[in-house]
């Protein structure tokens, strides 16, 4: 390259006038195009307000709904309650009824507590032996000072009933119970380590050690700086440490908040309330086939199918309907669509239909049911038949009539005439005509065509279903809708991919061997 | 149709041959015959699945399979008009219901945009957009997926694999994602848009390139050029022109796409669309139905143009969902 003399250059230059000068809007028009599309991309910018969009955008809870796909949190609340703690879960924990679980240790001491026993009205107020406190009340709060009988301190007990007040011991009746409260709670929450006593958290989490004291219902308060992985809005504010995919937990003036994230689908099986929930599938397996019965109506077995499909939480059976809705909506769909469009695309070709008006008319309409988008009748049929598979059938069949019409009778048109012209020259009745001359010719196109969009409305037969017109897309919607069922919408979404897949394969198989050839490599 | 002529004399080797046939002739028989039955019975168990978890029966609701041409028909024919450009109806009751000009967009003091025709602009920028960022993503991928292209089969896998994921994963998901995070508005529908066409583009584009006349492509690898340069100035240039006519089919798609996925919140003319056909209100309905029909009808016809000028009439009518 290099050894070339200018005069050389010159010379290719001048031998290839069309490729070294070439026209000005030639050389400048791509360069040009993509200076629009950039400009067209900055008003789009502008126009949908992407940068403003993103900004405002919760960035942070879309870490949590993604993690939500694949795993599910257990959500323990420590309260604190005077000297000692409670450990509530939610109602409906994914860890069943009264959890216990190891990574939550719980220390428990027996203390002595009078409990005051209100004859009249039969309601107990505790005071501990241990403590000058009043269970109820806490220090600091309103009608809570010494010998305070006004009526704000009255108002944690039953109308008339005299109020007991601290150092007081004289209340109508006292009882002395032992019972085990919690005084101690460690918590590991992933690699971390978190220790609740009475008014004091300390967490230890790489190698650093957090102490945060914490006065009940007033403030929280770190006593080194915070580490990286700790933020607290304000000072004496609440107190947010992130432990990664593991989980949060959030110090507060009245109690600690847990969030202890776990990999996987919860109770996937089994809903909580079901006998078999949080048996090992061993256990499982033993009970269905050697067990006794458990419910004596019906075999274990067949309980257990049935707990199975009505799994209050994954409702296993009511999504694998929808999903059925959904291929069936597709199927039936195409399947009438091709069933009509076929007649009617030997109207509309002009070859084969040798009427002008008639021909016009025919793809005219076909037209008309094409542009007419799947939406709008989706959404018609929906008013006609009830949200159903029904409306996504009719809307598939309509739009796809006006489809399959167009390209059966483009194909029609682009037949060879010889093989028409052979069988007529013989005598055939019309119809035979078509039948030997014309439909041998195109059907392996037809059934091509036919199956490509029996695969395409698999997929948008979801879509239209989430406008009401049945199948699985408005259960997904709603999922979403809800945003705390995320690992129900990424169930449904592998169901989906799943049936996509396969009907992809089965629909490209056939076509295959429609047209002779392999279309598959990967 | 009559299978033979039993009258001619044949010989053994003839009566073979034909034997031979006719066995073939019903085997065939069998399958095609095996085949429609089996398409009957799945078609008849579908239809009596679909009918029996429908809200409405099939018989019960026929009568009213026409309703909604009762949707359609409005006050009266100018209605349709005030109401798809904003001008003021004269059944005006002091409610929103025929209030038109409260939706008009203006741009300045005087010249306004009819709400609806606003609502459209809005739904083509959506696929305009998201075919740009379709586009430019699956051009990037494409080469990566052909086999020409690149040798390293587990990179062709893996690229092919992820398009087809891309492609697969239902738009309303990821709509429906984005709007969790992003509140409403146009961006979700965009996203979700650009992600489905990424992977139907992309799998477009790398047919496209493996069938690409590969001379080019030696003769700057003869010359040295590096894999970048050789893509760039041998590839590029002859498949550009089908590349551009498949984003102008996509983008037609894409319109309609759009429009649906504005119908379960994404904004645009679909989430217009579907509340005034819930609300009842048949004028604008039918103003909205004639605008997205017109403007359907005149994307196609673009497009279609545009591609015929670009790569002649090669009938790639092929492909919606892709």
């Amino acid at each position: 390259m290099n050894n070339l003399s200018a005069s050389a250059v010159e010379e290719i230059a001048s031998r290839h006038q069309a490729v070294f000068k070439r026209p000005f809007v030639e050389r400048w028009r791509a360069p040009f195009i993509g200076l629009v599309i950039i400009a067209y991309l900055f008003f789009a910018w502008s126009l949908f307000g992407i940068g403003e969009a993103f900004r405002n955008g919760n960035w942070n809870i879309a870490g949590n709904y993604l993690a939500d796909w694949v795993s599910y949190e257990a959500r323990p609340d420590i309260e604190y309650d005077g000297d000692y703690l409670d450990v509530e879960f939610p109602r409906f924990s994914p860890l069943g009824k009264n959890p216990d679980p190891a990574w939550l240790k719980k220390t428990t001491e027996i203390v002595e507590r009078e409990v005051v026993v209100d004859a009249g009205a039969g309601i107990g107020t505790e005071t501990s032996t241990r403590s000058k406190v009043n269970s109820f009340m806490v220090p600091g709060a309103p009608g809570t000072q010494e010998g305070g009988t006004d009526s704000a301190a009255s108002s944690f007990m039953a109308p008339g009933t005299e109020k007991p007040v601290e150092d007081d011991n004289t209340a109508p009746e006292t009882r002395t119970v032992s019972e085990s409260v919690v005084t101690r709670v460690e918590i590991a929450v992933g690699s971390a380590k978190v220790e609740i006593v009475p008014r004091q958290v300390s967490v230890d989490y790489r190698g650093e050690t957090l102490l945060i004291d914490v006065v009940p219902e007033q403030s929280v308060t770190a006593r080194a700086e915070l580490p990286e992985w700790a933020s607290q809005r304000e000072a004496g504010g609440d107190i947010l440490m992130r432990f990664g995919f593991s989980g949060t937990v959030e110090v507060e003036s009245d109690e600690v908040k847990v969030r202890h994230r776990f990999f996987g689908w919860e109770n996937f099986w089994f809903d909580t309330r079901s006998p078999f929930w949080g048996k090992s599938f061993s256990e499982v397996v033993g009970l269905v086939f050697s067990g006794d019965r458990i419910d004596p109506a019906k075999s274990n077995a067949a309980l257990a199918w049935n707990n199975i499909l009505y799994n209050a939480e994954w409702q296993h059976a009511d999504v694998w309907i929808k999903l059925l809705q959904t291929i069936v909506m597709a199927f039936v769909g195409t399947l009438f669509a091709t069933i009509l469009a076929f007649p009617l695309s030997f109207i509309a070709a002009r070859n084969i239909t040798p009427n002008r008006l008639v021909n016009q008319l025919f793809k005219r309409a076909f037209d008309f049911l094409r542009c007419v988008d799947m939406l709008i009748w989706a959404l018609f049929f929906t008013r006609a038949f009830g949200p159903g598979p029904l409306a996504g059938i009719s809307a598939i069949f309509f739009t796809d009539t006006g489809t399959l019409g167009k390209l059966y009778s483009e194909a029609l048109e682009n037949i060879d005439d010889r093989q028409r012209e052979g069988i007529r020259s013989v005598g055939a009745a019309p119809v035979l005509v078509q039948r030997y001359g014309v439909v041998p010719q195109v059907l392996p196109v037809f059934a091509s065509q036919s199956l490509y969009f029996w695969e395409s409305n698999t997929r948008s037969a979801t879509i239209i279903g989430a406008v009401g017109a049945g199948g699985i897309g408005l259960k997904l919607w709603e999922a979403m809708r809800t945003n705390a069922d995320w690992e129900n919408v990424a169930y449904m979404v592998v169901l989906i991919l799943a049936t996509v897949f396969i009907f992809d394969n089965i629909s490209n198989a056939i076509r295959s061997r429609l047209m002779g050839r392999d279309r598959s490599e990967s | 149709m009559s299978t033979a002529i039993p009258s001619v004399q044949r010989s053994a080797e003839g009566r073979l041959v034909e034997r031979h046939w006719q066995e073939m002739l019903f085997k065939r028989r069998l399958y095609t015959w095996g085949g429609i039955f089996g398409l009957a019975v799945i078609l008849a168990a579908s239809l009596w699945f679909a009918n029996e978890t429908n809200a409405g029966k099939f018989f019960d609701r026929l009568p009213h399979f026409f309703d909604f041409i009762g949707d359609l028909i409005p006050r009266s024919g100018a209605e349709i008009w005030r109401a798809m450009f904003d001008l003021p109806s004269p059944y005006a009751d002091g409610s929103l219901k025929y209030n038109y000009p409260d939706g008009r967009f203006y741009l300045t003091e005087n010249i306004y945009v009819p709400e609806y025709v606003y609502k459209m602009i809005e739904t083509i920028n959506i696929a305009l957009v998201a075919t740009l960022i379709g586009f430019t993503f699956g051009f990037l991928l494409c080469f990566l997926a052909a086999r020409n292209l690149t040798t390293r089969r587990w990179l062709r896998f893996f690229v092919r694999r992820f398009m087809e994921l891309l492609r697969a994963f239902p738009e309303i998901v990821i709509a429906g994602f984005f709007l969790a995070i992003l509140s409403l508005g146009p961006i979700p529908a965009v996203i979700a848009v650009a992600i489905h066409t990424i992977g139907a583009l992309g799998k477009m584009f790398f047919e496209v390139v493996e069938n690409a006349d590969m001379r080019p492509e030696e003769g700057l690898r003869a010359s040295g050029g590096n894999w970048v340069e050789r893509v760039w100035f041998g590839i590029v240039p002859q498949v550009m022109p089908n590349f551009l006519s498949y984003a102008l089919l996509r983008f037609k798609i894409n319109v309609r796409a759009s429009t649906i996925i504005g119908a379960v919140g994404g904004g645009g003319i679909g989430e217009t669309l579907r509340l005034s056909i819930s609300r009842g209100h048949e004028a604008k309905t039918l103003a909205i139905i004639i605008l997205l029909f017109a403007t359907i009808v005149a994307v196609d016809q673009i497009s279609a143009h545009l591609r015929k000028r670009l790569v002649g009439n090669q009938a790639f009518e092929f492909g919606r969902g892709g």
